[in-house]
């Protein structure tokens, strides 16, 4: 058991160093001089020569990553060129949206996708399962926008039901917080739902051909039972690994949601980065993202057990 | 003669062929996909002639009107008609996502060979890969986009690159089960080199996967696409993609929701017939990977 987990922690380690790798050369290995491209057409040679020096670029590459690797280490991720403020700064200030739109999607997703995954699967075949099937082929080719300003012109302009975009902190008003959170929440969790509902289906059509599932319906249980408790729980595990490996998909929809409903989260920041070409900025946020993306998926290899007590490591 | 593992199917291609109508019946959606499809290709490609406006003429007298018998789709801020907008901008998307699905097929395909014959390049090789996949592929998409003024090919690139990784391990996963069936020892112990090896005995059986992989990169792309234009980092707003549309729409979304609705919608259909045929192709050409998902 320990030997894997340790194994498995290591593992992230050359993960997390070729993602600072692929970081460090984007800007490195662009096509012409970066200094020139951040400093912008009316900049003079001085303005270029300062900005290569701020970010380290007259020196020799190698040099320039062991320097930046040992920044990164200690936490330091760097000044915004735009703002000049510290990277992680910036970033802590718009983690508060982002986590809260990808944490009430995916707990929508899950409350949605699960049970269609499993009704389809129970009654594969039915129309119940093909309309099912085809709602989430819909859903996942349908482009956020259209989910989302179809739902603004419905329920806010038209009902006016819900605020029309923007975000309130949770600190701030939880009730806003939560009515700002409705729409962008159902734009965003169709995708991912379809997602989860696709690999729900699989994992259930197989898990109810299996032995056990024959015999507990031979020994009476009821069918709720048989889905739930027998089924549904021995097919977990591929469907919270979905789940974690699908977290790359919802950060890529966050980023578009947050722009769709003026949300001021990390996907608003990435995008204003890239629009002043602030390289720093947008590193940071990669290497955070990517960090969390790393660290959630080893999180849930490591409860495998937890779900699934035959899997010992 | 090649021995085909999971493109087996393959082989049945010309009776197959010859009931193609029965098959059309038996498998509905697909067909409907490949209709539609086919449609929105047409309306792309004959956009110059069948779109009744310059898409870039501007007729500020009638701007923002709703769709009516001279502007079917009404038309934006500017007065440009946006039924013929709308037909370009199936040009842009067409374009991108057979490019991407194509250029991340083929470096997929050589880096996945390389990846699962030779043991030492597969450590390196897959560590990379494992890098880019931990990086969302918008994310990386736009990251890229802000490296250099933006083109249609640049968005390409752009694109390209996070979707390789995929593609990668689907290949390797291929080559390294069939590295191991007897046929190749075989084919090894009378002497076939490596180039033969690869192109005739290994590479057939990575075409089935890879074509339905494609189909659904190009799905993707056309997506991706639209989302970077909409975000304002991808294809330069003077082209009128999809994207780009929908984004400057956005601004008069309360008076003039149209602006939006059309080009999304056929957005919207693009990536869904591409996406029903990628799962029939599936069906009929994959059935160990139709079975699996």
């Amino acid at each position: 058991m320990w030997s894997y987990a340790i194994r498995r922690i290591l593992a992230t380690i050359p993960v997390l160093c070729v993602v600072a790798i692929i970081v460090f050369l984007l800007l490195r290995l662009s096509p012409g001089d970066p200094a020139a491209i951040i400093a912008g057409d009316n900049a003079t040679v001085d303005d270029i020569a300062m900005i290569r020096a701020q970010l380290g670029l007259d020196r020799p590459l190698l040099q320039q990553f062991v320097f930046w690797l040992g920044q990164l280490l200690s936490g330091d991720f760097g000044n915004s060129i735009y703002l000049a403020r510290p990277v992680i700064g910036l970033i802590m200030e718009r983690v508060e949206p982002t986590l809260a739109l990808s944490v009430t999607t995916m707990a929508f997703a899950m409350l949605l996708a699960i049970p269609m995954g499993v009704l389809a699967a129970w009654r594969a075949g039915s129309w119940v399962d093909q309309t099912i099937m085809a709602l989430s082929v819909l859903a996942f080719s349908v482009p956020v926008f259209l989910i989302g300003y179809g739902l603004v012109i419905g329920f806010s302009l038209t009902l006016d039901l819900l605020p029309v975009q923007g975000f309130v902190s949770l600190s701030d008003d939880p009730l806003q917080f939560l009515r700002h959170l409705v729409l962008p929440t159902i734009a965003l969790g169709l995708v991912y739902s379809a997602l989860l509902a696709r690999i729900t289906r699989a994992t259930m059509l197989e898990t109810l051909n299996e032995d056990f599932i024959r015999t507990a319906r031979a020994k009476g249980l009821a069918e709720p039972r048989v889905l739930l408790l027998h089924a549904l729980k021995n097919a977990s595990v591929p469907i919270v690994t979905t789940i974690g490996t699908g977290l790359a998909l919802l950060i890529g929809g966050v980023v578009v949601t947050e722009s769709v409903f003026a949300i001021p989260g990390i996907g608003r920041l990435t995008i204003e980065a890239v629009l002043q070409r602030d390289y720093p900025v947008i590193q940071g946020v990669i290497l955070v993202i990517a960090a969390v993306y790393v660290f959630v998926n080893l999180a849930i290899d490591l409860a495998y057990p937890l779900l699934d007590p035959r899997i010992r490591f | 003669m090649s021995t085909t593992i999971l493109g087996a199917s393959l082989a049945e291609q010309p009776r197959r062929r010859a009931s193609l109508l029965r098959r059309m019946r038996r498998y509905p959606l697909p067909t409907i996909g490949a209709l539609l499809l086919i449609l929105l290709v047409a309306s792309a490609l004959g956009a110059p002639w069948i779109a009744t406006h310059d898409p870039f003429e501007m007729n500020v007298v009638d701007r923002l009107q709703p769709p009516n018998a001279d502007y079917w789709f009404g038309t934006d801020a500017y007065g440009r008609d946006m039924f013929s907008r709308t037909l370009h901008g199936g040009r842009v998307s067409l374009v991108i996502g057979i490019a991407v699905a194509v250029a991340s097929t083929i470096i997929g395909l050589v880096i996945g060979v390389i990846a699962g014959y030779f043991r030492l390049a597969d450590a390196i090789l897959m560590r990379i890969m494992d890098g880019l996949m931990a990086i969302p592929g918008i994310l990386l998409a736009i990251a890229l986009m802000s490296l250099t003024r933006a083109s249609v090919w640049v968005v390409v690139v752009a694109i390209t690159i996070p979707e390789i990784p995929r593609v990668v391990r689907l290949v390797r996963a291929v080559v390294l089960t069939v590295r191991e069936q007897i046929y190749i020892e075989a084919a090894t112990a009378i002497g076939t080199g490596f180039p033969r090896l690869m192109l005739k005995h290994i590479l057939p059986n990575t075409l089935a996967p890879l074509i339905v992989q494609a189909t659904y990169i190009a799905a993707s792309a056309v997506l991706v696409e639209s989302y970077l234009s909409f975000l304002g980092v991808g294809t330069p707003p003077e082209v009128p993609s999809w994207g780009n549309i929908i984004a400057e729409g956005r601004l008069y979304v309360q008076i003039a929701f149209w602006n939006i609705l059309f080009p999304s919608v056929f957005l919207g259909l693009m990536v869904l017939s591409i996406n029903i045929l990628g799962d029939g192709l599936r069906d009929m050409l994959d059935p160990r990977l139709a079975r699996r998902l």
